[in-house]
């Protein structure tokens, strides 16, 4: 009971200074503003391990942050296997040819306003529907092995993509268009220098969407039939034999490479969209 | 209803598509069988016959998947183990249940984001990292431990759906409860109308709009997680299961039907949503 009451005490502590610093002079800065997510993430953490303790939850029901740790470094040869398995084989693979399929027919369906006319409805149709369904046939047919994971995310990828990068295709302006025809510059000429940058802030809006659902598409697709290693066949074995703390080991490993590869995605989104208002400071 | 041509053109030529596609992929087998048979390879013509109705093919054709959509959505009693309206019924109260669970949860965050600076700081951020992890890989395990401790059937998956679904509304909502701009603001101040006075009269209206997006894209949201919600329960029942135990059993037929019986209720669900959106913005005058 202790340790629930001082995991109460220690969360209103948290909440009163993170109440107090936000309306601080400290918020001006950068440091101040990570700093108030950092401790709420971290209030979190410790109040979890208390609440288990304090109540006695049972391991096998949610283990305590300190356990799942322990284990995490216990096991990070296991847990490297099945990051390369699941997401440098299966969902890195699909999202680059995704990705690039997408883009390519994008361009490549922007000359003709009768295609986009015809694929854009069906394609934003598509990209609403539960395509992890798909993830048993795709098993079905191209194996076990990541190769039917990394089609599963090409799948996945490739309709949010299509449809931001031909919204992105029509974000030029009129003007800068007919500039270019006063330049008498060519379809290729106006594509590379005007078009294509001006659609990069869509195309990497539907990139940052991808990069989701790339992991999602690896994981859940593991669960219709894999190889013995992957990280949605360790999650579906570890509960089988209620090794909850590997489980939330492997769900750290997902988070972890999920925020990485989201967040080295928007890193070249900064870097190549710098020009854009929502990128200045 | 311009579009309408070329989006049929479109459907067809991919109806075209998928047939050759399935007399190309289903074709190995027919070989198969002849050389077995130690009888000559078929010619073309009579090789399309063999490939298109086969009764595992490696890809079913438009039309079997269609007379099996039809037949286990109307052919039988819905009361059946083989019913589609069976299943997807059972789907689609988890999804329906998660979908105001999540609302719920996204519209009172977003009321509490807008009210309290250190709960804008602090949870935002955790919002938006908990939606680069794949919280579809939890769905196991949510499932399995709830089941230990007695929750079964419908609360689980409802829960996996309500945390896919209350992101799109949270962040919707954020925008669409700051949406009313300083004016309008300052005329409710100049009232003296009190925090709920502004949230119930200015706020809350304003962010009907957002609101309405949000809707569409988390409704879609649940319906995934309600689907995946179902596949480790080990293949009971719900459309999930259905994909399950079509790829346990190699019924391809089976797969393919209740992947376009969940496309519909996705579809439906959608529609749905926009209809309410339509009359209410309509009825409040906000209609575009």
């Amino acid at each position: 009971m202790i340790w629930f009451l001082a995991g109460l005490a220690i969360w209103a502590g948290a909440w009163a200074l993170n109440v107090r610093l936000s309306h601080s002079r400290l918020m001006g800065s950068r440091a101040g503003r990570l700093l108030v997510p950092a401790i709420f993430g971290l209030t979190l953490l410790v109040v979890w391990e208390f609440v288990v303790r304090g109540l006695q939850v049972p391991g096998v029901i949610l283990p305590p942050p300190s356990a799942i740790g322990a284990r995490f470094a216990s096991e990070l040869p296991t847990l490297w296997a099945d990051f390369q398995q699941t997401f440098v084989k299966g969902a890195l693979r699909g999202y680059a040819f995704g990705c690039s399929a997408a883009f390519l027919t994008a361009i490549a369906i922007d000359r003709s306003p009768f295609l986009q006319r015809g694929l854009l409805p069906v394609g934003n149709f598509v990209a609403a529907l539960p395509i992890v369904g798909i993830a048993p046939i795709l098993v079905m047919w191209f194996g076990f092995d990541w190769q039917s994971k990394a089609a599963v995310v090409v799948v996945m990828v490739f309709f949010p993509v299509l449809v931001n990068t031909v919204a992105g295709l029509k974000a030029s302006e009129t003007m800068q268009r007919d500039l270019m025809a006063t330049y008498s510059a060519s379809y290729l000429q106006t594509l590379l220098k005007l078009r294509l940058p001006a659609a990069l802030p869509f195309v990497f809006n539907g990139f940052k969407i991808a990069t989701t659902l790339a992991l999602i598409g690896a994981i859940v697709a593991e669960f219709f039939g894999s190889p013995i290693v992957g990280m949605g066949f360790r999650i579906t074995a570890e509960v089988g034999r209620l090794g909850l703390d590997m489980v939330w080991a492997e769900i750290a490993v997902a988070a972890l490479a999920g925020s990485a590869f989201y967040g080295a995605v928007s890193l070249i989104e900064r870097r190549m969209t710098f020009w854009h208002p929502s990128q200045r400071r | 209803m311009r579009s309408l041509g070329p989006v049929l053109v479109v459907l067809a030529v991919i109806t075209v598509l998928w047939y050759a596609a399935a007399v190309w992929l289903n074709s190995a087998w027919v070989y198969d069988q002849a050389v077995r048979a130690e009888a000559e390879p078929p010619s073309f013509g009579q090789l399309v016959p063999l490939t298109i109705n086969q009764e595992r093919p490696v890809l079913p054709t438009p039309h079997q998947v269609v007379s099996e959509l039809v037949g286990s959505t109307f052919g039988m009693s819905i009361t059946s183990k083989k019913s589609l309206v069976y299943h997807g019924w059972i789907t689609v109260s988890a999804t329906l249940l998660g979908f105001v669970m999540g609302t719920l949860l996204g519209i009172m965050l977003a009321v509490g984001i807008i009210h309290n600076r250190a709960m804008d700081l602090s949870v935002m951020p955790w919002a938006i990292a908990s939606q680069t992890i794949p919280i579809l890989a939890i769905a196991p395990m949510i499932i399995v431990v709830m089941n230990s401790m007695g929750v079964q059937g419908l609360v689980p998956k409802a829960i996996i759906s309500a945390f896919l679904s209350f992101f799109p509304v949270l962040v919707g909502m954020v925008k669409g409860l700051r949406s009313p701009d300083h004016m309008q603001l300052d005329l409710l101040a100049t009232y003296g109308a009190t925090k709920s006075q502004t949230l119930w009269k200015l706020r809350l209206p304003a962010s009907m709009p957002y609101l309405f997006t949000s809707l569409k894209v988390g409704i879609a949201a649940s319906l995934v997680g309600a689907i995946v919600g179902e596949l480790p329960t080990g293949a009971v029942k719900g459309l999930g299961a259905r994909l399950l135990s079509g790829s346990y059993y190699g019924q391809t037929v089976q797969i393919w039907a209740a992947l376009f019986a969940a496309a519909l209720v996705a579809a439906g669900l959608v529609a749905i949503v926009s209809w309410v959106e339509r009359g209410t913005l309509k009825r409040m005058g906000m209609a575009r």
